[in-house]
């Protein structure tokens, strides 16, 4: 609860400073934004201009602009595209379940993977098993997701067939087909997340198992398997977790690419589609809400801290 | 604020890709040597192995391709040739040749020149800049420091390809902006690195030693820390370098990086999507010259951060 009141005020900070930032963006154009906003064509009529200064009150004075447009977002309302008409949370909530889906779905998977590979590598450290796994995660550190999206429509949709190369279906339309068309770009994000989570398990994993509570554990004859992943898997886990948290804006930038590449109807491709057209109102809604979403997000994670180590909740040092 | 202290220390490790920063491998070298007893501090330090300098000869030929690219005896990267077209490996093209039947080897060789320019500039930009406020925020402490920090915990806060993106798309692109951009977004994570290192090293003996013997202050930070700072902040440019390489490619994908028909890598593996089924080859071999670049840079970094490890070094 401590940790809440102190951590609470700094989260809101920052993401006013990341809202005003996210604001300012309009003032890096050169030129008149609400020619840019229209595009050559329809700036031609000085009355629609007009009405987009109008609307986006380029006449008041910044600081005023920033609190009518901060009012406004935190309302839900983030504008209206000029180039599809559609609001821009409308848009964004039509594709963000894509997006959540496919992020969670690659988290799950990376986690799945790294905690039993992270373990035995820092059970049997400096053995075959170890080598192996140490030395493939390094390589797939070097392995951007987009590479792999190439090489995952290559291997399982190109030669074996076994999954459709592009395009999604909605969980609501067919759970089945849903899966099959959004295990493809999870695997693309999820392995290199797997390399960065298993890396650092090992290596705290490795410390936690040098403590003499696990010597003691073992003396008491506790099997092995319950000693790693009872006794030694939580205290490892502190780095892990903050690390899955910062990790989500890898996964959100990983998100834009493969969106792309497998073609889905996501966040990251209406970012992409809308700094293509110009659509820059549409532009700023979406920076918006993932910096927010990474923000919050990190914020949770600190504050899952405190539910798993009862240093933190007893407010005192941690001397680890 | 005690209390924060692993999450600030565990995010000091990540700045970057997550491959790991120091306090991981400290643990990593220590343990392992100290549980297995099998690889003793000599085998992972000292000589360099064979991987290290084939490493290091591939990163200085991807250079020297950056650099000489146009003077080399190759076939123009940017003629297509119908007949050639999405022709494997062959004595006319050796690497074979695209969709539009353009020579690949020559373009992997010329696209080495946009990879080279953009990661050294922006790593040379955020190195700089980062560094400089790093370590004298991490020298002088206090309230300067507090406030930096706070900034540049805020820079962090937005996903950085997202940034990139919505940055370019308001600020125009090419070549120099890119760079641009890229050195800029990279400054806070140089920051924290310089400041992690610069806080290290302040609490070393010879620190101590140097202000007893009543150096000026001037004097303890360009003869005693910046020195020692250096190196592994240096060690980590080039793990970032990787990480531009990845970045340039990812714009390229989208459509984003520098104009067509100039080649990159990134631009060639994106443009290989449609003919994945009958022309492989189109996909591996800028996928190849991409992965063995940040491998190199990764495997290089990594092992130049442990040589100049405080606790490796067995001082």
């Amino acid at each position: 609860m401590r940790q809440l009141l102190i951590r609470l005020p700094m989260m809101v900070a920052t993401l006013l400073v990341v809202s005003f930032l996210t604001f300012l963006l309009t003032t890096l154009l050169k030129g008149d934004p609400a020619v840019l906003i229209l595009g050559p064509e329809g700036a031609q009529d000085p009355q629609a201009v007009a009405a987009v200064r109008e609307d986006l009150r380029l006449d008041d004075p910044l600081p005023t602009r920033y609190v009518a447009w901060l009012g406004d977002a935190v309302s839900g309302d983030l504008g209206r595209s000029y180039r599809t008409g559609q609001s821009v949370t409308e848009a964004i909530g039509e594709r963000l379940p894509v997006t959540l889906e496919i992020g969670v779905l690659a988290i799950t998977i990376a986690l799945a993977a790294s905690i039993p590979l992270g373990t035995l590598s820092a059970f049997r450290a400096g053995g075959a098993a170890d080598r192996v796994i140490t030395g493939t995660s390094f390589g797939l550190l070097a392995v951007p997701s987009f590479m792999m999206a190439i090489l995952l429509i290559w291997i399982l949709a190109e030669w074996l067939g076994w999954l459709p190369a592009t395009g999604w279906v909605r969980l609501t339309d067919d759970p089945v087909e849903n899966l099959r068309t959004a295990i493809m770009p999870a695997l693309a994000l999820a392995i290199g997340e797997c390399a960065v989570y298993t890396r650092l398990l090992r290596a705290d994993m490795i410390t936690t198992l040098q403590q003499d509570s696990i010597t003691m554990a073992r003396a008491k004859g506790i099997p092995t398997r319950r000693i790693l992943f009872r006794h030694a898997l939580r205290p490892s886990s502190f780095s892990l977790m903050t690390v899955v948290g910062l990790q989500v804006g890898a996964i959100i930038g990983g998100a834009v690419i493969v969106e792309q590449l497998f073609a889905l109807p996501g966040i990251g491709r209406l970012l992409v589609d809308s700094i293509l057209q110009r659509d820059l109102i549409m532009v700023q809604g979406v920076a918006l809400v993932i910096a927010i979403s990474f923000v919050v997000i990190n914020f949770i994670v600190d504050l899952l801290y405190t539910v798993l180590d009862p240093r933190i909740r007893h407010g005192r040092a941690a001397t680890a | 604020m005690a209390a924060l202290q692993p999450l600030d220390d565990a995010a000091d490790r990540v700045v970057g890709l997550g491959v790991d920063d120091q306090p991981l491998a400290d643990t990593d070298a220590v343990s392992v040597a100290a549980a297995t007893g099998r690889r003793g501090a000599r085998g992972r330090r000292g000589r360099k192995g064979a991987a290290f300098w084939l490493a290091v000869g591939w990163l200085v030929l991807v250079a020297f391709c950056g650099i000489a690219a146009t003077w080399l005896p190759l076939q123009d990267p940017n003629t297509p040739n119908v007949i050639a077209r999405l022709d494997g490996p062959n004595p006319d093209n050796l690497l074979g040749a695209d969709a539009l039947g353009r020579d690949q080897l020559s373009r992997i060789v010329h696209a080495a020149r946009v990879s080279v320019v953009v990661s050294v500039s922006a790593v040379g930009i955020g190195m700089v800049v980062g560094g400089v406020i790093g370590t004298a925020v991490g020298y002088v402490r206090g309230r300067t420091e507090t406030t930096v920090m706070a900034a540049v915990d805020v820079l962090a806060a937005f996903p950085g390809l997202v940034l990139l993106l919505v940055l370019l798309a308001y600020v125009g692109r090419s070549l120099t902006i890119i760079s641009l951009v890229i050195g800029f977004l990279s400054i806070p994570i140089y920051t924290r690195v310089a400041r992690a290192n610069t806080l290290a090293v302040a609490q070393r003996e010879f620190v101590h030693a140097a202000h007893t013997m009543g150096a000026r202050r001037s004097r303890i930070l360009f003869r005693e820390i910046i020195p020692n700072v250096v190196p592994p902040v240096a060690a980590f440019a080039l793990v970032a370098m990787g990480l531009v390489i990845v970045l340039e490619g990812s714009l390229a994908l989208l459509g984003l990086s520098i104009e067509p028909p100039d080649p990159t890598w990134g631009g060639m593996i994106a443009a290989s999507k449609p003919h994945l089924d009958e022309a492989p080859h189109t996909a591996l071999v800028p996928s190849a010259a991409m992965f063995l670049t940040v491998l190199s840079l990764n495997f290089v970094g990594d092992t130049l951060r442990r040589s100049f490890d405080v606790k490796d070094s067995g001082l």
